[in-house]
């Protein structure tokens, strides 16, 4: 079971560039952050002009193919997400593709939870385009 | 109200109970199980999950408990999930701005 949103982009730069651009607070300090970022650790500070600041905790940097993230939304209702990036080279082009999950915490009763350690829950994904497809299935 | 939705949403069967009810417009306990592989109250209990989160509304008629689909929550999740995904559209499309703007000439 997850609940997720995927995205991707083909980028005509090499795996490294792109790691680089994805990976260091000089430049998700511009992409991600407007106002800066630096990093500490684990730890990177995302500075925002407006918005403030938050703290997003790397648990997964593999260069130049995989860098994950949790990032603490600080808004009540909305516990912290896991951001993962994908690299990969397609040709002279990188591809990149990020997953944000997590922003739903499960809340089950006993059988299901059980179901789902089982990993037989039926697979459903809340991607998306299945969601808006569903939706329209059941609008009245 | 999100998180309410997923959860509901996450059951095939409870997927299953919405179809059956936006097809035929409205249904009962009843009616439904006999259209499922599940018991009549084990479609109660999914029906009270679907009502927690809104998709679903109960109508009392005489001695029956009728539900019609509400589609609403259903929207305005997708709606939301919309907008997370043109945020990272945008970010991705900054990430290959900066990646392309400045790639090195030593590349070549």
């Amino acid at each position: 079971m997850t609940d997720s949103i995927e995205r991707t982009i083909l980028i005509a730069a090499p795996i490294e560039r792109v790691w680089d651009i994805v990976t260091t607070p000089e430049h998700m300090g511009q992409w991600f952050g407007d106002a800066g970022a630096e990093r500490d650790g684990d730890v990177i500070k995302m500075r925002w002009a407006e918005h403030g600041e938050a703290e997003l905790r790397v648990v997964r940097s593999e260069p130049p193919t995989g860098f994950a993230y949790r990032w603490d939304a600080n808004v009540a209702g909305i516990g912290d997400t896991l951001v993962e990036f994908t690299l990969a080279t397609e040709g002279d082009r990188t591809r990149v593709t990020v997953v944000e999950s997590g922003w739903t915490k499960l809340r089950t009763d006993a059988d299901e939870q059980a179901r789902l350690r089982a990993g037989n829950e039926g697979g459903w994904k809340h991607e998306l385009g299945d969601l808006e497809r569903y939706a329209q299935t059941v609008a009245v | 109200m999100t998180e309410d939705v997923f959860t509901a949403l996450a059951d095939p069967t409870r997927r299953r109970v919405l179809d059956l009810l936006a097809e035929h417009g409205h249904g009962t306990a009843t009616t439904l199980a006999a259209e499922l592989p599940v018991s009549r109250p084990a479609v109660i209990k999914h029906l009270a999950v679907l009502d927690r989160a809104g998709l679903v509304a109960a109508q009392r008629h005489g001695r029956e408990v009728r539900y019609v689909v509400c589609s609403a929550p259903l929207a305005e999740t997708a709606a939301w999930m919309a907008r997370l995904a043109a945020s990272w559209d945008a970010r991705l499309d900054a990430i290959r701005a900066l990646a392309e703007d400045s790639t090195p000439e030593a590349l070549g």
